[in-house]
């Protein structure tokens, strides 16, 4: 059995994000790059899979340009048996993103494909779920416990409302929570190892995915701006000052 | 061209969700005719509930022993067989609508817009990105349906008193062989569903265990309060999943939010950065939770409970 898990390069979720003043995007100058904090779970669980011997092979495959190698390359040094960078110049969207994803799934016949539940740059959270409507296949999204057996995946989904659990035939698309798995560490004689595993590189115009209307998005701004807020010195003047405003 | 919006509504068989109250309000701010669209088994009830929101005109009901829980890989294609009609499709962003509006873009093969906090024409919205630390317009192309999720925390339910006419529509597949329901593992759902509550008290790694959270409780309830909690509390096992608030958990807006023990990580606070008034109690003064608070109070958490339960007896 294949898994094929998607990775993104985004921001590092330490950074703090600062919008450009030309309002034309985020300041990402200098700023420390990682791997999507839930790719990197999504990574663990495909890896964990293949340890306990359900699977074969775990391919990584990101979409973009070359600089998402080294991400690509941190996934190798985690455990990854391959990776695919399909270099494209431009930020896809979840459809064009779904697309491609699909196209590589499919020239792999990859049986699970694992994603993260959300980019945490863009926060779409849509890209797992076209994907699986894209290929009639089942979609697990938000699965914070995956358990195979055979070719049916029993996945827990964190819900607003607790905790729910489907059933669904491979092949199928999961969508990692945080709460899956804790990513190891990276050993350093991994990443060694790493730089002789194979990475190749496809043009996304050679997957023909055809063309769609994409959103066109501008005017980024920072988020408006709390009022200062008052110290107090003690639950009596908390309380006090709760019920001057009328909210207890 | 006058918008013609579908509405998917969220409900859980007996009670409709509040979300879909919002998404009517947001389909008010694009203007034009409002449908809703209830899928599921036995749901009478939920097509009269959403029959009474004002602003509606038809409900659409479509009954079907495969539609009675939300997987999404059966609802996506009734939803895309009724959006011919229309000009908008709409969710909400609860985990309900971020599972199953991608999958009606992706059949009607156009791009989603998540997380609409504004809306400044038809097709030209607001929503955020980067955990709520950056705001963009988005515009979606012209002769293509808009999809999107309505960000529930950005949009007051709409009012009641309508009387739409509410139509019956046999559904249009089978249901998937490859996807089944299994179980729900419910919240105890004692206390004030979170997203509705008018105020919210939160804890976070600093309660250091689920026998200390019994004390935030207790101030819940004197307070009518939903509870709430940290990501670092729910990973420690302290209270359960559904509890927490945050980029990944529940985006709120309460009235009033009570931080206690949260030290204002940027994750946790894009998820209450909508309250109408934040307070924050921490025994450090520097913690990034001040940055954010209307009313700060510097002190240990279990100390100004007690004296709050007491205070407010
Ligand atoms: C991709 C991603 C998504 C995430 N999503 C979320 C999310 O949705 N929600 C979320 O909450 N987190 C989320 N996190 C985690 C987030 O980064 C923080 O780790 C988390 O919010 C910290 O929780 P905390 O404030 O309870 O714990 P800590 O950061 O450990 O803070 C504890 C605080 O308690 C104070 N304290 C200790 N003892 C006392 C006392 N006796 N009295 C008063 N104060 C006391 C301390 O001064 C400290 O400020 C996410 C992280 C990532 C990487
Ligand atoms: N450029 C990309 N390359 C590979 N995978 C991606 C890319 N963008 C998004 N993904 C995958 O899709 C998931 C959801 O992304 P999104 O729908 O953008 O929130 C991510 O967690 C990744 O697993």
């Amino acid at each position: 059995m294949k898994i094929l898990v998607g990775i993104k390069r985004v921001v590092d979720y330490n950074v703090r994000i600062r919008v450009r003043p030309d309002g034309r995007g985020v300041e990402t100058d200098g700023v420390k790059m990682s791997i999507n904090p839930f790719d990197e779970i999504a990574i663990e669980e495909a890896l964990r899979i293949r340890e306990s011997g359900k699977a074969d092979e775990v391919i990584v495959v990101s979409i973009g340009g070359d600089e998402c190698q080294q991400q690509l390359r941190t996934a190798l040094a985690m455990g990854a048996d391959r990776a695919i960078q399909v270099n494209s110049s431009e930020a896809l969207q979840p459809l064009s993103l779904a697309r491609a994803l699909l196209k590589v799934a499919q020239s792999e016949s990859a049986d699970l494909v694992i994603l993260g539940k959300q980019a945490i740059d863009d926060d779409n959270s849509q890209t797992g779920q076209m994907m699986a409507a894209l290929w009639g296949r089942p979609q697990a999204t938000f699965a914070s416990r995956v358990e195979l057996d055979g070719t049916t995946a029993r996945v827990t989904r964190e819900v607003d409302a607790g905790l729910e659990t489907i059933e669904v035939e491979l092949p199928a698309v999961i969508t990692v929570d945080l709460r899956l798995n804790q990513p190891r560490f990276v050993k350093l004689p991994d990443i060694m190892k790493a730089k002789r595993k194979p990475l190749d590189r496809t043009e996304l115009g050679d997957l023909d995915i055809g063309a769609d209307a994409p959103l066109s998005v501008s005017d980024f701004a920072p988020p408006p701006a709390r009022g200062g807020g008052i110290k107090v010195d003690d639950a009596a003047a908390l309380v006090a000052e709760l019920k001057q405003r009328g909210l207890v | 061209m006058m918008s013609k919006i579908l509405i998917i509504a969220e409900h859980d068989s007996n009670t409709l969700n509040p979300s879909t109250a919002k998404c009517v309000s947001c389909a008010a701010a694009i203007g034009g005719d409002c449908d809703v669209l209830v899928l599921g088994s036995g749901i009478g009830d939920v097509s009269r509930q959403a029959a009474a929101l004002e602003g509606v005109s038809i409900v659409i009901e479509t009954d079907a022993a495969h539609l009675a829980h939300p997987l999404a890989a059966n609802l996506a294609p009734e939803v895309a067989a009724a959006a011919g009609a229309y000009s908008h499709v709409l969710g909400p962003s609860t985990t309900f609508g971020r599972d199953l509006v991608p999958r009606v873009a992706a059949l009607l093969g156009v791009n989603q817009v998540s997380d609409i906090m504004a809306v400044e024409g038809p097709t030209t919205f607001r929503r955020p990105i980067y955990a709520g630390n950056a705001i963009v317009k988005v515009d979606v192309p012209a002769e293509t349906t808009v999809v999107g999720t309505v960000r529930a925390a950005s949009w007051k339910e709409a009012a009641t008193g309508g009387s739409a006419s509410i139509e019956s529509r046999p559904a249009s597949s089978e249901a998937a062989s490859h996807s089944r329901y299994v179980s729900l593992e419910a919240g105890d759902g004692e206390r004030p569903d979170l997203q509705s509550a008018k105020v919210v008290v939160s804890g976070g790694r600093a309660f250091g265990s689920a026998e200390n959270f019994e004390k935030l409780y207790a101030l819940a309830d004197k307070l009518g309060a939903g509870v709430g909690a940290s990501r670092a509390a729910v990973d420690a096992g302290y209270v359960p999943n559904d509890m927490q608030v945050g980029q990944t958990g529940k985006i709120i807006a309460p009235e009033l939010y009570v931080a206690f023990g949260i030290s204002g990580a940027i994750q946790h606070v894009t998820g209450i950065k909508d309250a109408g008034t934040i307070v924050a109690v921490n025994k450090d003064a520097d913690a990034p939770i001040f940055e954010l608070a209307d009313i700060g109070l510097v002190g240990d958490l279990f100390t100004v409970i007690d004296e709050m339960m007491a205070l407010l007896d």
